[in-house]
This record gives C-alpha cells, structure tokens and sequence, in this order.
C-alpha cells in the first residue's frame, strides 16, 4: 500500500511537470497549428538563463527566476518573428521544417555557448526539502510544481477567455484570414502567445531543473516529446486537455514501473502506446473536439 | 535570387576553406563525441590529449599534429568522421573514442583500412575482438564487472543487491551482464533488476521499487550524469544501501551534481594518485594537468594522456610511419610507463592493468583497494 | 519528343551512370565512396517518404521505424554464424537466425518485405487517423519499434547492437536500388493508383465521394513506402558493419523528413538532389569546427559549430525556398532540351514558359 501510495506521488510529481510544459506546447499549435519541435529548446533556454543568473550575476533566486522567464520569452518571440513569420503563407510541412531546424540550431548553439557538459543546478535549501507522511515521501518541489501549474492554468484560462487578447487568439485560432479582416492584429497576438508560450517553457525548465539538478544542451528534448504527448493525448490545441495528459502521462509511467518492473525498460514506448490507443478510440484527443471536415 | 546566389558562394568558400596546405607533419586523427549526449566525455578526453601533445609535441623528428574531427555522440557520424581521417587527412593513426559504442563502428572502419588505432576508454570487449590494428590502452568490461561483484559479495559482505541498467547503451548493457554472472555465482542475489533509457530523468518509480526491497547495494553501470540523478533521487526516496558503479562515475561532475546524495559511492576505476599502480609519470601528470587546466585531472584524461603516450612510443619504436610496423610496435607493448599505472598489452589487443577501486568521502574520491586481474 | 526518343534516351544516361560508377568505384576513396553510397540510401529513403506524404498527402513520421526493421532483418540473414556466436554476449541468438545466411539480395528483399508486412499491421488502424495526429501516431510506432529492439537481445543484441555485417553495400547496390526505388514509385505514380493516391492527398471526401477506396490506397501507399524504406536500412546496416536500436532514433526521420521539404515536397528530382546536398554539406563543413591556423593567428577548435551552420543554412534555405528546391518540377527530357533551348536563343524565353 505504502509503494502504491509512494507512486502515486510520484507519479503526481512528474506529471504536474509534464502538464505545465504541456500547457505552452498546445497553446502554440492551437494558434498556429504547428508543432513547435523546438519548445524543449526554450525550455533548456530557461533553465540556463537561471543557472547564469545566479551563478554569473549573483541575483537573487527569485529575481533570476524573473529575469529567466522574461529572456526565455524574448527567446520565443524572436524564434516566432525570425523563423516562423517569414513562413506564414508557406506550406505548413515548410514551417514544421523550420521549427526542426531551430530545435537543431538552439541545441547546438547550447553546445557552443554553453558547452556540452552538465552543469550542476543548485538548487535553494527549501527545495531540498522532503516532507514524509508515515513512509511517504514527497519533495516539496512536487507541491511547488503542482501549485505552480494549477496557478498558471487559472490564469491561462483567464487570458484567454477573459480578454481581449484572449478573444483575438480565439479568433486566430479558428480562422485566420477572417481575424484578419475583423482588424485583428494577427501578428502582435501569434507573438503574445508565443511569448505565454515560451514563458511557461521557462517555468516548466527550471522547475524541471531543480527537481533533476542537471542541465545541458539536449535536456528539453525527451521531456518536449514527452509534453508533446501529453498534448496530443489531451487533445492538441486544447489548454485543460494538455493539463490533463501530462498527470495522465506521468502517472502511467511511473505506475507501470511500479507495478510490472520487469517491463521498467518498456517506460518510453508505454507513453507512446498509450497515445496510439486513446487516438484510435478519440481520434483528436481526449478533449479535443471532432472537428467535421466541410464538404 | 541573389540570396540564392549568396547562399552558393558561401558554400563555396567553406569547400575551398577545406583545402589545406601540406607540411611536412605526422598526422594522428582524434574522434571523439564533441558535441551530443557524450559531449562531456569528448571534452575530457581532449584535455588528455592536448595535454600529452603540448609535453610530447614530436616524433621522429618531425611535429604531430592532431586532427580532430567530431562525431556527434553518432554511430553513423563516428564511421563517417573515422573514413575521412583515413581518406581524406592522411592520418598515420588514430585515437579514440569516448565510449564504446561509437569506438566499434569506427574501429571497424580504421582495421579494414589497416589503420592503426589505439582507444583509451571505451571497455566493450567486442572493441578489439578479431581487429588486429586496434589496441586499448584500459581493461575490459568482463574483468571490470566481475571485480565489482567480488568487491561487493567479498570486501563489504553485501548478499542481495540490486541493479538499474541503461537498456540504450552497449557499456551499461555489458557491465551489467558481467557483474550479474559473477555476483550469481559466488553465491550473491540480484533481488531487483530493473531498466531506464538514456535520456530518462525519471527515476523516482524504479527507485521505489529497489527501496521496498532489502537489497545491500544498487548497482548501476550508467553513465556519471544519469547516475548522479539517480543517487540523488534514490537518497530522496529513502534507500540506504551501498551505490556502486563503473569507471564512467570517476568524474567531479558526479560529485557536483548529486553532491551530498553521492556520499559513499564505490565504483571501479583506472588510476587514483594513492594507489600503488601509480608510477613517476603519474605525479608529473597531476601537476601538469593542474596548471593548465586549473581543475583535478579525472579518469578520462588520464587514458587519453596515456594512450597519446602509447601511441608516440610505439611510433618511436617502430621507427616509420609505417602501419604495419606502428601495430607490431602496439601489439608488442611490454610495462610502458604511463600516467594511470603500468600498460602490457595482451595477445588479443587488450591492455593487462588492475583496477583501482574508489569511494566517495567527504565530497571526494579516496583510494579504497585494487584489484588485481 | 517521341516516347521512343525518350526512352532511348533514359537507357542512354542509364548506361552513362553505369560508366560513372564503374570509374567511381575504383578512383575515388572509401570516404568519398562512403558519402556517395549514403547520400544515395538517403535518396532511397527520401524517395519513398515523399511517396506517402508528398504524393499521397499523410504526414508518416515513422520511417526510422521500418529502417530499423529492414536493417535488423538484412543484417541477421547475412552476418556469418562466427559472428553472431561471439557478438551476442547477453543472451545467443534464436533460432532460425543462428543458423541462417542467405545472399544479400534476397535478405535485403526480405527486410524490405518484413518492413511492409509491419507497415500493413500498423498502416490499418493508424491509417484511419489525420494530420498531425497520424504524424505523432506513427512517430510513436518508430519509437516503440526501437524500445522493443533494445529490450529483446535474443534477436536483436540489445544496445550491444550487431556487428560484423559484411560490408556487400557500393554504389552498384546503392545508386542500382535508388534508379529502381525512382522507377518503380515514377510508374506507381502515373498509374491509375497514382491519380487516387493525388486525389486523396488534394481532398480526402472528394476522392471518397468519386469511388476511390481510402484505407486501400492509403495502406497500400504506406507499404510500398515501407518497403523501400527497410531496403534502405538495410542497405545503410551493410554500409556501417555495425548497427544498434539509437541508429534508429526520431532524429533519423527528421533527417529523411528535411531532405524531403528541402527537395520540394512532391518532387522525386528534388528529394534526390537534396539528399546528395544534405549529406556532402554535412561533410564540408567538417572545416569550420576543426580550428585553423593562418600562421600569425590561430582559431581554436569550436566543438558544435558546424551544426549551428547546417541547422543555420537549413532555415536559411526553408525560408527562401518554401516550396523547396524544385518545388512539384520534375527533371524531364523535354524540360532539359527546352533548358538548353532557352540558353542558345534568350529571347524566346517568353514564349516557352517554364516546364
């Protein structure tokens, strides 16, 4: 009982961070459906800019944190305004294309700038915290993460369904080229969003980060394809669905581990059977809306 | 259209940039994993290398020049960078690489081309099987599993262990298989053995397995940064056993990252300044290394100094450039002097040389024992 | 211009890259040899993913997946049993692989052959699925694909990998299965199954509404697709000698994925070209991260600097090329002589048009 109660802690822990990543990944796609390959790179982004905030600028925590999530958002804006924009009216593969190569480019810009060892995260002594409830364990950045999504989530909610930016993203979303008639700024929205967007990869990393205190270059890329899972599963474009599939996803791994760990070496190809079965059945996601194509 | 035009004169000018001009040099070829996952362990080798080359920068009389080429932590990159050293630099030898994964495809490439290679790191046994131009300058990994499996089940008397394998690499793989069968059969349990995948930063599920049950020790042949977050995750979770691990964990960035968590880790490694393998070249080394790089020498670049070592020598004592000539020279290496102890190499490639056991104390590697092979 | 004319045309290049390839093969180095020989896997592969996704429409992100299947298929059918008894430390080999070693034209036909048996078994269900969400999908069955490889060491050796396959792979092979892979995918095309398979990729509830069966042609593309895929990894296996499950990981595809849009989504021309300029520039730029010395000041070495490039020349070239290299144009005959034409007399460029 107590393993059973153990993993689903940390099966909470993990997937809180799989939501959060998540949650920025389908907000992309939901505006300009594109899978944005290289949101495990703003992610690595956002943890190094922390990591040089407080080792190189000897900032305070809380303002490197500040400081971290500004730049990484600058990051996205700059990567939408130089690789994406030029890109709007092209083919969507072309875009897709385009955010490979600037998954590659930050990648190894990250080996060239930051070198290609790990650096050791330090993280604040309250981090460093377990609370134990009888024989459970739970980190208190498991509680910080939870919190820190759910607090994300509401205001995400609330920016997008409450205004006006909101309202223009909505439109975007659905059709671009009406928004665009009905004066909506399209540019400046698709780069308020890619700056939420990227603000929440920065979150997401460094709290990744403190929770796993190594950083380097190629960090962001398993757990981007994992958070891109999660959204897919939760049905892509849709903010509470990606939230939904990264507890479901992070939760399913660790309880299969936990159950049959003879299958442990199974861990990565069960995420993505998971997702395989849950689209055959919802083909757009758990939350995702049937979208009936016009004839 | 002028963009486009742009764009082909740049090109243009990075194939003319490839055209250099001939000297009169010998030239050694470096692959290594410059960037990619195992970027960390293509920078410590170069330390060794450029260190060893700054000391002994000629050979018969004329200078070495090392040419580097990266292989991108990828099987396929390794074999590639390995057939341009060999056809397109004119190397007269090659050095490398970093792990064993990218040294076989690589070694493959260099033996047909009747190259001769000497590898400094990379333990797979399957590196210098049936390739008679490839030499290693460390031990193998059957050796280094089943000293392991001794010193866990003889010198600290733990009974029932437990193991965390990286599926995805070839030297996490093997190591494990060796230890396995060794510990099995002197008379030892594996009461847990379970998987990850490299790039994995998870372990929190598998760590609360091997807790919940009475294993002594966890064993886990993966590589430093993997390991480190896994001690750290393990001590989070409770587990008290004894951590043990291969020659990748003799590395201050384990110290580093999982810090206090890395407390009394024991693993299997080359060299450590007490052991008695050391030898008058090892002080030389630490001191050098010191200076130059501001930082304590590690396991890694003590190989890659000596394998540049061996490598000169063997040049020196065949007396050519010739290949033929440079293998025998290898392949004849009795009691050469290097920085992490004395190296014979065996009749299959292979160099004879103990392992040095080491522990994690106060937040540094102390020399524990050696093992003898 | 005459069928007759072209075809005899066709034959006569045909036997200009046979001349080409008898003399590349005994003048130029194993390393020029060896990016020669894998840009042309590449253009296999390339090939073949621009059947299902620039022909037929559906985004497949799973091509490393059926590599690894054909790889793994061709190299257990040829590596001698000396080999497998020493490489397989973990667990031997099972039968009937252990004992089995057959020509390497009939295993790579058989890895090729495994792959497309796969890609019906997964084609079916998965088929059924749109857009990015089959993309994710089938991205998922490649990953599996290679977790199962690393999992399994009675087949596959686990990480270990395989070693020792016989190196049979030149450019006889590699350029004789690329002409063939181009051949067979051309005819595909321009038959009746071709006009469905573009119908179907233009608009799927159209295509349906006109009688065209979508499960048949979308399974049908998607096999044939991984048919040429499995031949080209194996192929690439019996280029490499050795070969283990992170050969096969989703960088692969991205790769096969970029020489596809580079080329122009569409265009077996342009796939081809791409694949042979995606692979030399990898390895031109070898240069401008080894350091440099120009006597009075040196350049240090600067680990990672030629992927900042090629990743840097990639955008550079999707942003000023969105349709890629050769857009849909095709090379023809008829194009090539109206090409010279309009060299020879520039002012009738206007009326000609582009081909």
């Amino acid at each position: 009982m107590d393993i059973f109660l153990q993993n689903l802690a940390n099966g909470l822990s993990l997937g809180s961070l799989y939501a959060l990543i998540a949650i920025g990944y389908t907000m992309v796609y939901g505006i300009l459906r594109l899978i944005n390959f290289a949101h495990g790179e703003i992610f690595m982004l956002g943890a190094y800019f922390l990591y040089y905030g407080v080792l190189i600028f000897n900032l305070p925590w809380w303002l490197s944190f500040i400081v971290a999530v500004i730049l990484t958002a600058i990051a996205g804006m700059l990567t939408e305004r130089f690789a994406y924009r030029p890109l709007r009216k092209a083919p969507r593969i072309s875009i897709l294309i385009s955010a490979i190569g600037v998954s590659f480019f930050l990648q190894n810009a990250g080996i060239v700038v930051f070198s290609g060892v790990p650096k050791s995260f330090h993280r604040p002594a309250i981090f460093d915290h377990m609370f134990i409830f009888g024989n459970i364990r739970i980190s208190s950045i498991t509680f910080a993460s939870i919190v820190i999504s759910l607090i994300f989530l509401m205001g995400l909610l609330f920016i997008v369904y409450r205004t006006k930016t909101g309202l223009a993203m909505r439109a975007i979303s659905t059709d671009i080229e009406t928004a665009r008639l009905m004066a909506v700024n399209v540019d400046q929205t698709i780069s308020i969003t890619f700056a939420i967007g990227s603000a929440l990869a920065a979150v997401g990393g460094i709290l990744w980060a403190l929770k796993y205190p190594q950083i380097f270059p190629l960090m962001g890329m398993i757990p981007g394809l994992k958070a891109f899972i999660a959204a897919v599963l939760g049905g892509i474009g849709n903010i509470f669905g990606a939230m939904i599939g990264g507890f479901i996803l992070g939760m399913a791994e660790i309880l299969l581990v936990g159950f049959m760990p003879q299958l442990s070496g199974y861990r990565d190809a069960f995420a993505f059977l998971i997702l395989i079965i849950i689209l055959l059945f919802k083909p757009d996601g758990l939350m995702g809306k049937n979208v009936q194509e016009k004839v | 259209m002028k963009k486009k035009i742009l764009f082909f004169v740049l090109m243009g000018l990075f194939i003319l940039s490839s055209v250099v001009v001939a000297q009169d040099v010998i030239k050694i070829g470096v692959f290594e994993p410059m960037t990619g996952p195992f970027a960390v362990g293509g920078e410590l080798s170069m330390q060794g290398y450029r260190l060893a080359q700054m000391q002994n920068p000629t050979v018969l009389g004329k200078k070495i020049e090392l040419v580097v080429v990266d292989n991108k932590s990828d099987k396929v990159e390794a074999a590639n960078a390995v057939s341009r050293l060999v056809n397109h630099n004119d190397v007269v030898a090659i050095l490398g690489s970093y792990s064993s994964g990218l040294t076989i495809p690589g070694a493959e490439v260099a033996n047909k081309a009747k190259v001769p290679m000497v590898v400094a790191t990379a333990t797979n046994p399957l590196v210098t099987m049936g390739k008679e131009y490839i030499y290693r300058a460390c031990f193998i990994d059957p050796f280094q599993g089943s000293a392991l499996a001794k010193y866990t089940y003889n010198n600290l008397g733990i009974k029932k262990a437990a193991m965390l394998v990286d599926v995805a690499q070839d030297y996490s793989v093997g190591l494990a298989n060796f230890y396995n069968r060794t510990y099995k059969e002197l008379g030892g349990e594996i009461v847990s053995n379970l998987k990850y995948q490299t790039g994995d930063q998870d372990f929190s599920a598998q760590m609360t397995q091997i807790t919940s049950t009475d294993a002594g020790a966890l064993f886990f042949p993966g590589y430093f940064g993997d390991v480190a977050l896994i001690a750290t995750q393990g001590r989070e979770l409770g587990f008290k056993g004894v951590y043990m691990g291969g020659d990748t964990l003799d590395n201050p960035k384990l110290l580093e990252i999982a810090g206090e968590h890395a407390e009394g880790v024991v693993a299997t490694t080359f060299y450590h300044p007490d052991a008695p393998a050391a030898t008058e070249a090892s002080q030389i080394f630490i001191d050098e290394f010191i200076k130059e790089y501001d930082e304590e020498p590690n396991a890694v670049s003590v190989m890659t100094y000596d394998a540049y070592n061996l490598l000169i020598s063997a040049i020196e004592k065949a007396g050519s450039t010739d290949a033929d000539a440079i293998k025998d020279a290898l392949a004849s290496t009795e009691d050469f002097v290097g920085a992490g102890g004395t190296i014979t190499i065996d009749d299959m490639g292979n160099a004879i040389r103990p392992a040095v056991v080491i522990k994690v104390v106060n937040g540094e590697f102390v020399y524990e024992a050696t093992i003898q092979p | 211009m005459s069928k007759t004319k072209k075809q005899l045309l066709t034959t006569g290049a045909l036997i200009l890259l046979g001349i080409c390839i008898l003399w590349a093969q005994s003048n130029f180095n194993n390393y020029t040899l060896r990016i020669l020989n894998l840009s042309a896997i590449y253009a296999i592969l390339g090939v073949s993913l621009n059947l299902i996704f620039g022909f037929t429409g559906q985004f497949s992100l799973g091509h490393a997946g059926f590599m690894a299947i054909g790889a793994y298929t061709t190299s257990l059918l040829i590596i001698p049993k000396y080999y497998k008894e020493m490489t397989f430390l973990i667990e031997p080999l099972i039968w009937p692989f252990s004992v089995l070693q057959l020509p390497f034209i009939v295993a790579l036909l058989l890895g090729g052959l495994f792959a497309a048996i796969f890609a019906i078994i997964i084609g079916l269900p998965v088929l059924r699925l749109r857009g990015d969400y089959l993309g994710i999908a089938t991205l998922g069955f490649a990953e599996i694909i290679r977790v199962i490889a690393n999992n399994i060491p009675q087949i596959t050796n686990g990480a270990l990998g395989l070693k020792g396959i016989p190196a049979y792979t030149n450019l006889w092979w590699t350029l004789g299965f690329t002409v063939f892979t181009i051949f067979v995918i051309k005819r595909l095309i321009a038959s009746s199954y071709g006009r469905a398979l573009m119908a179907i990729r233009e608009n799927e509830i159209a295509a349906e509404a006109i009688g065209v069966s979508l499960t048949y042609h979308k399974v049908m593309s998607f096999t044939v697709s991984a048919f040429f895929a499995g031949i080209g990894g194996g192929l690439l296996a019996s280029l490499l000698t050795t070969i283990d499950p992170r050969a096969f990981m989703f960088v692969m595809t991205f790769n096969i994925l970029i020489v596809v849009v580079i080329g122009g989504l569409g265009s077996i021309t342009g796939t081809v070209i791409a694949a042979f300029l995606f692979n030399f520039m990898l390895e031109y730029l070898r240069p401008i991260e080894q350091g440099f010395d120009l006597g009075f000041i040196s350049f240090p070495e600067i680990p990672g600097l030629r992927m900042v490039t090629f990743s840097l020349a990639l955008l550079v070239v999707i942003i000023y090329n969105q349709n890629g290299l050769m857009g849909k144009l095709e090379f023809t005959w008829q194009g090539l002589f109206d090409f010279i034409d309009r060299i020879k007399n520039p002012k009738n460029s206007d009326e000609k048009g582009v081909s």
